[in-house]
């Protein structure tokens, strides 16, 4: 199981029956791949579609029918389209269950940023700065660390912010961390690991919950 | 009354340099590709483009910029255009990026005649500096601005001759609320039908909105990032 695997398998298990979710591009979708028989959730993209389904065969490849990645995908019975300021009505007005996202940087107050590098990277915010804004819950699902090594789960923030104590919880391949009022509380580790190698590899300082416990995934597909 | 035009060039004839012109689409989906291909030959130059994206290098609105044509644009995410990263990095291009949901209610908010409104999103952020705040319950909101265009080119499905439009799937997105913010509304669709065949229930944008309407006379569509089944499991492109 890859890092990113167990990520997403460990996000998918916080899936309720009848709960709408949008997934952030990469790591994110892959956690449309593990959800639990039994539980209906219904996917929401951001460019105006409640209702998506996983990649179309070649044959039903459709170009009006995309997700927020521009990737090519399928509607599930019941999906619905709209417009791109209803679409951000329902992200804004409460009505997304959850959001998860990837980020490049989060910090001990729950900031995100995952937007931009200043003079190096211009791409956009694209939705993330409405979703983070809207959403009933938002979890950071990333690497733990950069390529380099570095951590991403810093003091602050010093890449500019997707927004402000925004994260409820943020999940790694090593743990779960949810964010409180008083920092970051470390609820679950990986297998292999303990609250001292987690906090080894995190600049952020670590609270160490009294009921840490082991961080179990959901089965493959 | 018979707002059909028969071509794209004569839709875009009265687009002056200098104005500001709303382009609906997401990434390549559902955007008014006759009338952007109108627009380059046109050769207007000097434009204020407002848009969710900018294309990709060699399509859509890629085209115009790589034509010289935009002087400034507006959106929410323009990572799949190298040429304008390079053109903005360089300060030759004039770039503003806002959140996707932002951008698509001051479109909503510049059609329905609310000059501005309150929203969460971007507080603490680069997006809310030197803009009013405002503490309202326990949330502090930042004060967003309508936008408004002098024209709105959109892309619709099937359309009358009164304007009335209906789109197809994913290829709604920005469209209905560009088509109420502009002076100047101009419709392609794929499909020109008889008044009175669009069901009037499932109408989108009433035919109000809509000065001109036209057949695209191609539609190349092309898919920016092809997925398909084989292919579960891999991520896909940027945010």
């Amino acid at each position: 199981m890859t890092g990113k695997e167990r990520i997403a398998r460990r996000i998918a298990r916080e899936f309720r029956d009848g709960f709408y979710v949008n997934l952030g591009i990469g790591l994110p979708t892959m956690i449309a791949g593990y959800i639990a028989a039994g539980i209906d959730v219904m996917f929401q993209s951001e460019n105006g579609m409640l209702g998506v389904g996983g990649p179309p065969s070649a044959e039903q490849e459709d170009p009006d029918l995309i997700n927020a990645g521009k990737q090519t995908v399928t509607e599930i019975p019941g999906c619905s389209f709209f417009g791109s300021e209803e679409s951000f009505a329902m992200i804004r007005g409460g009505h997304m269950d959850m959001s998860i996202l990837g980020a490049m940087q989060v910090d001990e107050h729950g900031n995100l940023a995952n937007w931009t590098i200043p003079g190096k990277m211009v791409k956009g915010m694209g939705g993330a700065m409405d979703l983070v804004a809207g959403a009933r819950r938002v979890i950071v699902a990333m690497e733990h660390q950069t390529k380099e090594g570095a951590s991403r789960i810093l003091k602050q923030c010093t890449l500019p912010l997707t927004g402000q104590s925004v994260v409820h919880d943020i999940v790694t391949e090593l743990c779960w961390i949810h964010v409180t009022p008083e920092g970051l509380v470390l609820t679950e580790v990986a297998e292999g690991f303990d609250a001292a190698a987690v906090q080894a590899r995190t600049e952020a300082k670590l609270i160490v919950s009294p009921e840490l416990r082991a961080m179990t995934v959901a089965a493959g597909s | 009354m018979n707002k059909v035009v028969q071509s794209a060039d004569e839709a875009v004839a009265a687009v002056a340099s200098g104005s500001t012109v709303m382009l609906g689409g997401f990434g390549l989906c559902g955007i008014p590709e006759n009338l952007i291909a109108a627009l380059v030959r046109r050769r207007v130059t000097g434009l204020h483009t407002i848009s969710n994206n900018m294309g990709v290098d060699g399509f859509g609105m890629g085209l115009m910029l790589e034509a010289g044509m935009i002087a400034s644009h507006i959106g929410s995410y323009v990572g799949e255009n190298r040429r304008l990263e390079t053109l903005v990095l360089k300060g030759e291009l004039d770039l503003t990026l806002i959140p996707q949901g932002t951008l698509a209610e001051r479109i909503r908010a510049g059609g329905a005649g609310i000059p501005a409104f309150y929203v969460p999103t971007g507080l603490g952020t680069v997006v809310a500096e030197g803009k009013e705040t405002r503490k309202i319950g326990d949330r502090t909101y930042v004060l967003e601005h309508a936008l408004h265009a002098d024209v709105a080119l959109i892309k619709a499905w099937k359309g009358d001759r009164l304007g009335n439009l209906v789109y197809r799937k994913t290829a709604r997105n920005f469209n209905p609320a560009m088509a109420t913010a502009a002076d100047l509304t101009i419709a392609e669709v794929e499909e020109l039908v008889e008044p009175g065949e669009l069901d009037p229930d499932q109408i989108v944008t009433p035919g109000i909105y809509v000065n001109r309407i036209l057949v695209g006379a191609t539609y190349q569509k092309p898919i920016e990032s092809k997925f398909i089944q084989a292919a579960i499991g891999q991520s896909g492109g940027a945010a």
